[in-house]
């Protein structure tokens, strides 16, 4: 498991700063919620930290990311390990077009070569428990994951993360496309795994960031205005800004 | 930006403070009805007592109702929650006048004990504090509430004064005088009870204002 410290951070899509000078450590077995209007940046720090901004043209970034003491924004920095490392989950599920026991063994085939049909049938059994999907796929592993729920589809995906053994998930909007069942149950998801793993979510819910996280980031415009205990930042904000946001008076 | 809580919260503002002008009504009565030998002053507080408790249940009920509906956060949770305290308070304040209108009824049939000096003092330090304690919430003003918090103990003085005076000069030298000096004594209680539901808002004024909790810890107050 990994802390996260950000360090001087800025971020530029060509002209335009997405992230200005951001500064905020991320701890492990906590889960860190960052809330922030459409276009603050919060999807875009979330993005640093397994450099999918990097897919985007003209992305520039200054600053540090230190993850396990390697800068993780330094041209040097080996996408595959790092990706490895840090897992993401997003807005809609996201399942390969196979069979819901090759979604699960993909990753495992790229990251560790070699393994027997044995050893493989076991990370399935061991990843599909984890996330609660065991019972009810276990007799259905050569479905395609298309025939899957939403829900399951979004647990398969988190399985399918895990057994590569992250350090660190991130999570952006994971819920949004979701029922409140299916949503409370994936929160649950999230306490569960939380021990395991340095969890940041992205979310517009501001319920669920208060639901589920233990410390919560509000950003505005690109900057990080206000971090701290999820309970303190929904009780007594010390920014107006912060106040303003999560008391639906922005805008 | 207007929000439609807001108008909800206005609305709840004005029951709180319905609240609040009938606790102080029940207080100034009830005392009233004492100094004056006033019976009609002590049936009256007696009387609106139900009102009260009414109210007291509708505006619970609306702070459950926004929270449920609204699920607020911030200056607006603390807002609702300081709402419902506030309310529970002022409550206890107008059963604490009804008790001290009761005991009044008593003591009109009954000989004058002695001049009312000390107690007519002592409620007038409980019908300030509870009066600050309120401006300080319709002003949001932490500073006032900090004045209310402070003023508790003039009012814990007068209290002992009250009890000493009865005790020593009346209970200890005539058996007779037992029953209105424990009456007063009684009323005495209840009016320092008054000024502690007073600090109690006054306390609660100020975790609204500035979300910093004194309760229990006065060393904060500074």
């Amino acid at each position: 498991m990994a802390d996260i410290s950000v360090n001087n951070l800025n971020l530029w899509y060509g002209d335009f700063q997405a992230l200005i000078n951001v500064n905020v450590h991320f701890t492990q077995k906590q889960i860190t919620a960052i809330i922030g209007p459409s276009g603050c940046g919060k999807s875009t720090l979330l993005r640093v930290f397994n450099r999918m901004n990097d897919l985007i043209e003209g992305v520039r970034t200054t600053g540090e990311v230190m993850i396990d003491a390697e800068n993780i924004v330094s041209e040097k920095t080996d996408l595959v390990s790092l990706r490895k490392k840090v897992g993401m989950v997003f807005q809609r599920p996201n399942p390969f077009p196979l069979s819901i026991y090759e979604n699960i063994v993909f990753g495992q085939k790229v990251h560790a070569e070699g393994l027997t049909k044995l050893k493989l049938n076991e990370v399935v059994e061991d990843s599909l428990k984890s996330v609660f999907l065991w019972d009810e796929l276990k007799d259905k592993l050569n479905k395609s994951a298309f025939t899957l729920s939403l829900e399951q589809k979004q647990r398969l995906c988190i399985a399918r993360l895990i057994v590569v053994k992250p350090e660190i998930l991130l999570m952006d909007e994971p819920c949004s496309t979701l029922d409140p069942q299916a949503t409370s149950r994936i929160e649950e998801l999230m306490r569960e795994l939380k021990n395991n793993y340095t969890t940041i979510i992205v979310t517009h819910n501001m319920q669920q960031a208060a639901r589920v996280s233990d410390q919560t980031g509000f950003m505005l415009l690109g900057e990080l205005v206000e971090f701290g205990r999820t309970e303190d930042i929904f009780t007594k904000p010390k920014d107006k800004r912060t106040e303003d946001y999560i008391t639906g008076r922005y805008g | 930006m207007l929000r439609h809580l807001d108008e909800e919260l206005k609305e709840l503002h004005k029951d709180i403070l319905r609240m609040a002008v009938f606790a102080q009504e029940s207080i100034f009565k009830s005392i009233e009805s004492l100094k004056n030998r006033d019976k009609k002053l002590a049936q009256d507080v007696i009387d609106t007592d139900n009102t009260i408790d009414e109210l007291e249940l509708a505006i619970d009920e609306k702070c459950i109702d926004l929270i449920a509906r609204y699920q607020p956060m911030a200056g607006d949770l603390r807002y609702i929650t300081t709402g419902m305290k506030i309310n529970t308070e002022l409550e206890r304040i107008a059963d604490m006048a009804l008790d001290i209108s009761q005991k009044s009824l008593g003591l009109i049939d009954k000989p004058l004990l002695k001049p009312l000096i000390d107690i007519p003092k002592l409620s007038q330090v409980a019908q300030n504090m509870v009066r600050n304690a309120i401006d300080a919430f319709v002003k949001r003003d932490a500073q006032l509430a900090r004045q209310v918090v402070l003023a508790d103990s003039e009012a814990d003085k007068l209290r002992n004064l009250v009890q000493d005076e009865l005790i020593n000069e009346y209970l200890a030298r005539d058996a007779k005088t037992a029953e209105r000096a424990v009456a007063l004594i009684i009323i005495a209680r209840y009016l320092e009870r008054i000024c502690d539901q007073a600090t109690n808002i006054a306390e609660d004024v100020i975790y609204m204002v500035e979300a910093k909790v004194v309760k229990h810890h006065h060393e904060e107050l500074e």
